[in-house]
């Protein structure tokens, strides 16, 4: 067994090799998919470009179909599969559990995935995302769905294989790492969200071959939603177990509490899911119970969560960096992070742009009757471009300047354009999410071609400022696109020309001097203990909580205004 | 660090930071009051859904929309016939690709039934400009009582992609003084 | 999962609290996370939904 591992240089863990081919294969088809539905994106982008009107309606439909399949499930799960990966085999030291299973999960996955792509391309599967019934899709759409899921499947069933593995051939002391647990949560909500999927498109792909005769509008979407949404719940998992492992890595960042951040992810585990609800507001029949306790991640217990990572996280990197000696006022910490470094200037912006812009509108649009105003506007893609792009994407983004050196042993190719890209794309992705939830909030419809309504047999004018908005959107997605090319150039130049690293790479600023360290973790272990309950001081961070809290409670309270504006209804 | 394991084994004993436990009770009292604030518009707020619905069928729903259209057509705009149906009454609103039938004309200030199902796909009930989305399924009817309260011409917008037509999906209700 | 099993020894009074060992435990923690939706989203959800009257 000996041969099957290597020593990390940089951090002393034991890396299993078939686990870091495995790492490779997932990221590198992640990438590709992403690249793939990232040029859907602009072609929909543009279109919705008044000026620019891109595409004829067919193709313009195709492909938004097409972005939303390779983007928000294909790239992020194949991530999400090497984060699962990586997390436990690599940071238990542990071998991975059944290679071979995780391989055929791969497989399954990537031919599932072209698959679908083959479907919608065809154009008899114009059907977007969510494929509600009775819009009826080609037959092998929903199996490449099924394949792709049952793939996933497997790779969640290695993880939790090598956490048993790892245990009994103890491998670790104690308790599992924090990362550990946040991709662990991650795993736990995909078990759940492919399970949701089977339940409903295994008869949907019946019904599509004319063995089953009726598929109920309102169960399919309940139970699709149980997938699609809670899809976009393993994002919120593993991109905050992210945050802690690049805060980690960079910055030998400590968590503040293991036990309050645990307690987080426990929030997520029970209660993230229910949000499935948020797209069920202004169905008819269900109840205002149903939909009050289950919006609301019974009563914001979710919520809760994703505020007490928003404020461990900094609240981590602020203890770090004070320990370091960056301790002038309250912002020589942030001031003098290494926002050269594009792992920690990606995560960072993904975690400020993530409670900000995706967090603040999720709650908001999940209030059950603010979301009479948003329902299926543009505000509902901006919000999610806030979450699953500013968000995840970016996050995933930013760790991939680790995983580059660490996993592929290869040293970055155009530094300087690594150092600018999580920059680029993330302020492209902050317009696309703010002109987007703009044009929403001015009852801007999503997936529509055309917003003039030309040929309509009644007319209907938008006001002018959603024509503007419009206009910023296409902007800003070309922005993002480019720096999305940055990202891929990089990687792929990395990947396959970047020069060969040998021995350890610098993560993170060098230790700072008089700091006890001695450890075999260079950049990291010089942060020793703090945190003790009487004595941490991190005023940065808690005025940046103060300023988002906030930010929370007026935009909150604008939109209840905004909706007793509207017609009296009950 | 948060990527090894935490070094004290028994982290659960240690102490929570105040600054920490601070937020905590800051964030869960921020939550209640967001989950009673719904409640609250149930009693308080004028917007609210009353979730009435029934299943019904595409031929069972048409014909009472059109028992509507022939009792209360008060004129015909192109192919659309406009009808004002009497304040407090059941009015009915087809959803079909791509259009919304029939035309309303509406008092302002007086309540409604309004009446919501499709006869084939999903269609999204975008009224605008005051902006109020509600989703339309076929094989279900979803009642809401509505009360125009400001005079003008407003149109329905499908926000629920339903085909090549989707975006030429476009209806109109007249509210009157 | 006996939790001595696999589990390190522990200094002190050697008692792992009640919350540490609950986190600790991968395969409760996946049923809670299946139970909690399954029940209060999906099961709830779908009951309500089969009650709609048909209409008069």
């Amino acid at each position: 067994m000996a041969e099957a591992f290597r020593t990390c240089p940089t951090t002393g863990l034991k890396v299993h090799l078939p686990a870091e081919n495995l790492i490779k294969a997932n990221a590198v088809a992640a990438v590709v998919f992403l690249a793939i539905g990232g040029f859907f994106g602009l072609l929909v982008a543009l279109t919705r470009w008044p000026a620019v009107h891109l595409l004829p309606a067919d193709w313009f439909y195709l492909a938004l179909t097409a972005h939303g399949l390779d983007v928000l499930l294909v790239w992020i799960i194949f991530f999400e599969m090497a984060v699962l990966y990586f997390a436990s085999a690599v940071l238990l030291n542990c071998r991975l559990a059944t290679p071979r299973v995780a391989w055929a999960g791969f497989v399954l996955m990537l031919a599932g995935a072209i698959i679908v792509n083959v479907a919608v391309l065809q154009g008899q599967s114009t059907v977007m995302f969510t494929s509600y019934v009775p819009m009826k899709a080609a037959p092998h759409f929903y199996l490449g769905m099924l394949l792709f899921a049952v793939g996933a499947l497997l790779g969640c069933f290695v993880f939790f294989g090598t956490l048993v593995v790892a245990r009994e051939e103890r491998t670790y002391r104690g308790s599992i790492p924090l990362v550990t647990f946040g991709a662990l949560t991650a795993a736990i909500i995909a078990v759940f969200t492919i399970a949701s999927g089977a339940i409903i498109l295994i008869p949907t792909f019946l019904w599509s071959l004319g063995i089953i005769q009726h598929i109920d509008t309102m169960v399919y979407k309940t139970v699709w939603w149980a997938m699609g949404h809670s899809s976009q719940q393993i994002n919120v998992a593993a991109h905050v177990a992210v945050w802690y492992a690049i805060a980690a890595m960079v910055l030998g960042a400590k968590p503040i509490s293991e036990k309050v951040s645990r307690l987080a992810f426990l929030f997520y585990i029970l209660f993230l899911q229910l949000a499935s609800a948020h797209h069920m507001l202004v169905e008819p029949g269900v109840s205002s119970e149903w939909k009050i306790f289950n919006t609301s991640y019974a009563m914001y217990l979710a919520v809760l969560g994703s505020m007490i990572h928003g404020m461990t996280v900094p609240g981590s990197i602020e203890a770090a960096q004070r320990r370091r000696g960056l301790t002038n006022g309250i912002f020589e910490w942030l001031r003098k992070a290494p926002w050269g470094n594009p792992a920690f200037s990606g995560m960072f912006m993904s975690l400020v742009m993530f409670g900000f812009i995706g967090g603040i509108s999720g709650v908001v649009m999940g209030t059950e009757q603010i979301n009479l105003i948003m329902h299926n506007t543009l505000y509902v893609p901006g919000h999610f471009h806030g979450t699953v792009v500013a968000g995840t994407t970016l996050a995933f983004m930013a760790i991939t300047y680790l995983v580059i050196p660490l996993i592929f042993r290869r040293e970055l190719v155009m530094p300087r354009v690594a150092k600018w890209q999580p920059y680029v794309f993330g302020l492209g992705v902050a317009g696309i999410s703010l002109f987007m939830m703009g044009a929403g909030t001015l009852g801007v419809a999503r997936r529509h071609w055309d917003i003039t309504f030309a040929g309509a047999m009644l007319p209907y004018d938008y006001p002018g400022a959603a024509f503007l908005m419009m206009g910023l959107n296409g902007l800003s997605a070309v922005l993002a696109t480019i720096g999305g090319i940055m990202y891929v150039v990089v990687v792929v130049g990395s990947v396959f020309f970047g020069r060969r690293v040998e021995g350890p790479v610098e993560l993170g600023p060098p230790a700072p001097r008089g700091v006890a360290g001695g450890s075999d973790l260079p950049a990291a272990e010089v942060v020793g203990q703090y945190g003790s309950a009487g004595t941490l001081k991190i005023p940065g961070t808690v005025a940046l909580v103060g300023v988002f809290f906030v930010c929370f409670v007026l935009y909150y309270f604008v939109n209840w205004k905004y909706l007793s504006e509207i017609w009296p209804l009950r | 660090m948060a990527i090894t394991p935490p070094s004290n084994l028994l982290w659960w004993r240690e102490p929570v930071a105040r600054t920490e436990l601070v937020w905590i009770i800051i964030a869960f009292a921020w939550g209640l009051v967001m989950f009673f604030m719904m409640i609250y518009w149930h009693g308080a707020g004028e917007q609210n859904l009353s979730n009435e619905a029934y299943r019904i069928s595409a031929e069972r729903f048409t014909e009472k929309t059109n028992e509507m259209i022939e009792s209360h057509e008060v004129r015909k705009e192109g192919n659309f016939p406009v009808v004002r149906p009497p304040p407090g009454s059941d009015v009915y609103l087809i959803a079909r690709l791509w259009h919304w039938w029939p035309i309303l004309e509406l008092e302002k200030g007086q309540s409604y039934r309004l009446h919501l199902s499709s006869l084939d796909w999903q269609h999204g009930f975008s009224l605008q400009p005051t902006n109020i989305n509600v989703q339309v399924h076929p094989g279900y009817e979803l009642v809401m009582t509505v009360e125009p309260d400001r005079a003008g011409e407003y149109a329905v917008v499908c926000n629920e992609f339903c085909g090549i037509g989707h975006h030429l999906m476009v209806g109109k209700i007249y509210v009157t003084e | 999962m006996p939790e001595s099993e696999g589990k390190p020894p522990v200094e002190g009074d050697g008692r792992v609290p009640f919350m540490q060992r609950l986190l600790d435990n991968p395969f409760l923690l996946l049923f809670l996370g299946i139970l909690v939706p399954t029940v209060f989203y999906l099961l709830w959800g779908i009951m309500e939904i089969v009650q709609i009257p048909v209409a008069p």
